[in-house]
């Protein structure tokens, strides 16, 4: 750790917060102030939201920020943009895109949304059907995409679509920004069995994209999809969470409030209490351990492990509470919600299911470790060589 | 409750050095047939390896400088009790240069005892502890054997690691007022020991009878708190050594998955066992992580006492998981005496009772966590 860096970093910090005071600034200009000094993402080179520094001072800065009373909630209210979407800018986009889309990203001025799954794709993302036809300047797009969250408040989203149905699936797709607010984009709430529509489906009818939104060459939107890929799974198992926090501390809140002490359910707590424990130790070393801030196929084990704790301490809670776990306060009203939220243990129950489904199954985050971790042959692939158009689907 | 520590877990040149040294030395001296060999022989060990391992500064390293050991921390220690994990590791190693060189650091007071530790660094002599004497009574209230106050030791203790081969028994006596420490040998009057068949047999166990014994009493008053973190160092250590097994249990099912076939394919190919292959990464790295931290924070003591059952009941379950599903990963052949994936399914069910099953440290972690 450079100290000469360390001090650069501390100093623009305390620049930002003397010049843009958190109490008396709107959000939306502090977070521009943070972008303009490179403390956005420090790890982005200087002019693009960055200091082109380690990716490990942004936690430094970020409770900086925190200790002076300004927030970076930002961070989830965008959370597909400032999470993915700026680690695919940044991977791959031009100068003139980062200009363009990185700053309003990061003030949440526009919302981002991805568009990868669709109804015949899923966990064979590539294998996707939506088609771009090139028109001049222009691509024209067709399709459905499926389970796209903040749709429907977004301005820019990340689409990935076949170009070329006569190459193999993962040679013939192109990664593109699309305006959400082009006309032929219909966006509809998808309700899920919590009775609420986090997520939409977007249909594309004659959308037309312009070129200057392709990110990277045409055919090369599956190198891109995996980028934003491997950022989302260190976004959700990645994170270092607080000791008794999350999931298990609902779990936790409801054993004291129930005075309990019966002493199956203490057990079963603490296995989840040692278990969740050691998935939290394994994130701290897992990100103490990563290099130059790369994400790799490690960050695997993180999404998995989360996503069953998540379910087995859900389930678990609900147990704690006996019949009142019957009860579900919210009721099914068909609402939809606009941020990310905490929810009850009986809501929790029923969302958690899509914890090992959302971001990649459990059992494909099982394959990815045992193919690419452990060096485990993979299944043989009876579409690898053939052109996309000859693949059977159902 | 109490925020948890930052604590780093980077790999330091030292540690790195400690970790080649072992793993070269056991994989030369420690092969499996020599494993097997010691697994078969009357005592499970012998003086001649014993000598070597004194040679090599293992049997010293927790053992203060002042008394001719290394002084070295829990930290190094569990490195190398990874490594010996690995190996599957005879002998009364962990007995004596673990369990009862900790016990004396934690219950000695001011040089005394120093010429015990002076003898087990050396390894003039071998020690163990004999602290328990029904099946589960881990819990320090449980303990029956009785002394009084001119230090004679009556009781009857079981599950004694390797006892038959110790020179010096440290028995864990009622004192009337807490758990005192008293040092024994096995020639003095009225000591009988007899070793027990161990489900595990390169890590053995005995009996034994103490009847009016005149002992040296280690520390004074109530040692029952420092008798407590002896053990709690003990369970970190032995995690260490469960993730080395376990590790090791893995990269033969990982290993075999690969070059074995059927259906034309290798079985790793197949999601059935990619799979659980998969699932023993998991539960090793989390092992891993819950160990790494018990050793690392044994300063802090409110730390210490969710790290360390946390590390013992993680690491235990890991491991006799990985160590069970890596006979099913290896089908017929994992199920004979020949393979060695039995020594490792042995070593992983016993280590998991050693000093209290996984359910007594859930036990002790909800007393720690308030919980």
């Amino acid at each position: 750790m450079s100290q000469a860096d360390e001090a650069r970093v501390d100093a623009l910090v305390d620049e930002l917060i003397s010049e843009h005071p958190p109490q008396g600034t709107d959000n939306v200009e502090f977070w521009g102030a943070q972008y303009d000094k490179g403390l956005a993402w420090v790890w982005h080179p200087e002019g693009f939201g960055g200091l082109g520094l380690a990716r490990k001072y942004q936690r430094r800065i970020n409770s900086a920020i925190e200790n002076a009373g300004g927030t970076t909630e930002n961070r989830y209210l965008n959370l597909l943009g400032i999470a993915m979407g700026a680690g695919v800018l940044d991977a791959h986009a031009t100068d003139e895109q980062k200009t363009r889309w990185l700053r309003p990203m990061f003030t949440t001025e526009e919302i981002w949304c991805q568009l990868f799954s669709e109804p015949g794709a899923g966990s064979d993302v590539a294998g996707l059907s939506s088609r771009a036809v090139r028109d001049g300047d222009e691509w024209v797009v067709n399709g459905q995409k499926v389970w796209t969250t903040l749709a429907h408040i977004s301005k820019w989203g990340m689409v990935v679509t076949r170009t070329d149905a006569e190459a193999p699936k993962h040679h013939g797709l192109t990664y593109f920004i699309v305006d959400m607010e082009a006309e032929g984009v219909d966006v509809r709430p998808l309700y899920q069995i919590t009775g609420e529509a986090e997520f939409n489906e977007v249909f594309f009818n004659d959308v037309r994209i312009p070129d200057a939104n392709r990110i990277d060459a045409v055919g090369a939107g599956w190198r891109v999809a995996l980028t934003t890929l491997m950022n989302e799974r260190v976004a959700i198992g990645g994170n270092t969470v607080p000791r008794s926090s999350g999931q298990i501390g609902q779990a936790l809140e409801v054993w004291k409030s129930s005075n309990s002490n019966d002493a199956v359910l203490r057990d079963q707590l603490l296995h989840l209490w040692a278990e969740t424990e050691a998935a939290r130790l394994t994130a701290n070393r897992a990100n103490e351990m990563a290099s130059a801030g790369i994400p790799g196929p490690e960050g695997s084990t993180g999404k998995l492990a989360w996503a069953n704790l998540n379910k087995e301490i859900a389930a678990f809670t609900v147990d704690m509470m006996g019949l009142e776990g019957t009860t579900y306060p919210d009721g099914y009203e068909l609402t939809r919600p606009e941020s990310f939220e905490r929810h009850g243990p009986q809501k929790s129950f029923l969302r958690t299911r899509a914890n090992s489904i959302e971001g990649g199954t459990s059992e494909i985050m099982l394959n990815i470790l045992g193919e690419r971790v452990l060096g485990l042959p993979g299944e043989p692939r009876v579409d690898k060589d053939l052109p996309w158009s000859e693949v059977p689907r159902g | 409750m109490a925020e948890a520590p930052t604590v780093s877990y980077a790999p330091t040149e030292e540690l790195d050095l400690i970790r080649s040294t072992a793993r070269q030395y056991l994989d030369d001296q420690f092969d499996s047939e020599t494993v097997r060999e010691f697994m078969m022989s009357d005592d499970g060990f012998d003086r001649s390896a014993w000598k070597e391992l004194a040679g090599m500064g293992w049997l010293g390293l927790l053992v203060g400088e002042a008394h001719g050991g290394a002084g070295l921390s829990p930290t190094e220690m569990g490195v190398l009790m990874e490594e010996m994990g690995r190996s599957v590791m005879p002998g009364p190693f962990f007995a004596s240069a673990v369990l009862a060189t900790c016990l004396i650091n934690e219950v000695a007071e001011d040089g005394e005892a120093a010429d015990l530790l002076e003898s087990l660094a050396s390894g003039e002599i071998i020690g163990t502890v004999a602290a328990y004497e029904t099946p589960r009574g881990w819990n320090l209230d449980d303990v029956a054997t009785a002394a009084t106050g001119d230090a004679r030791v009556s009781g009857k203790k079981r599950y004694v690691l390797d006892a038959h081969m110790a020179d010096l028994i440290l028995v864990l006596a009622d004192t009337g007022g807490g758990v005192g420490l008293y040092a024994v040998s096995p020639g003095d009057r009225g000591v009988t020991v007899e070793q027990v068949p161990a489900l595990d047999p390169t890590r053995r166990i005995g009996k034994v009878r103490l009847d009016n014994v005149s002992a040296r009493r280690i520390g004074s008053g109530d040692s029952t708190d420092a008798i407590e973190r002896a053990i709690a160092l003990g369970s970190a250590l032995l995690a260490n050594e469960q993730v080395g097994g376990c590790a090791a249990a893995m990269e033969m099912s990982v290993d075999y998955a690969k070059t074995r076939y059927q259906f034309g394919r290798p079985i790793g190919s197949y999601q059935s066992i990619k799979h659980r292959c998969a699932n023993m990464l998991l539960k090793l790295e989390h092992a891993k992580s819950a160990a790494y931290h018990a050793v690392r924070v044994t300063d802090d003591e409110i730390e210490f006492s969710i790290a360390a059952p946390l590390a013992a009941s993680v690491a235990s379950e890991a491991y006799t998981w990985v160590a069970g599903e890596n006979i099913q990963v290896h089908g017929g052949i994992g199920f004979t005496w020949e393979h060695d994936a039995h020594l490792y399914l042995k070593r992983a069910k016993a280590s998991s009772l050693t000093l209290g099953s996984p359910q007594f440290q859930r036990h002790l972690l909800g007393e720690a966590l308030e919980i």
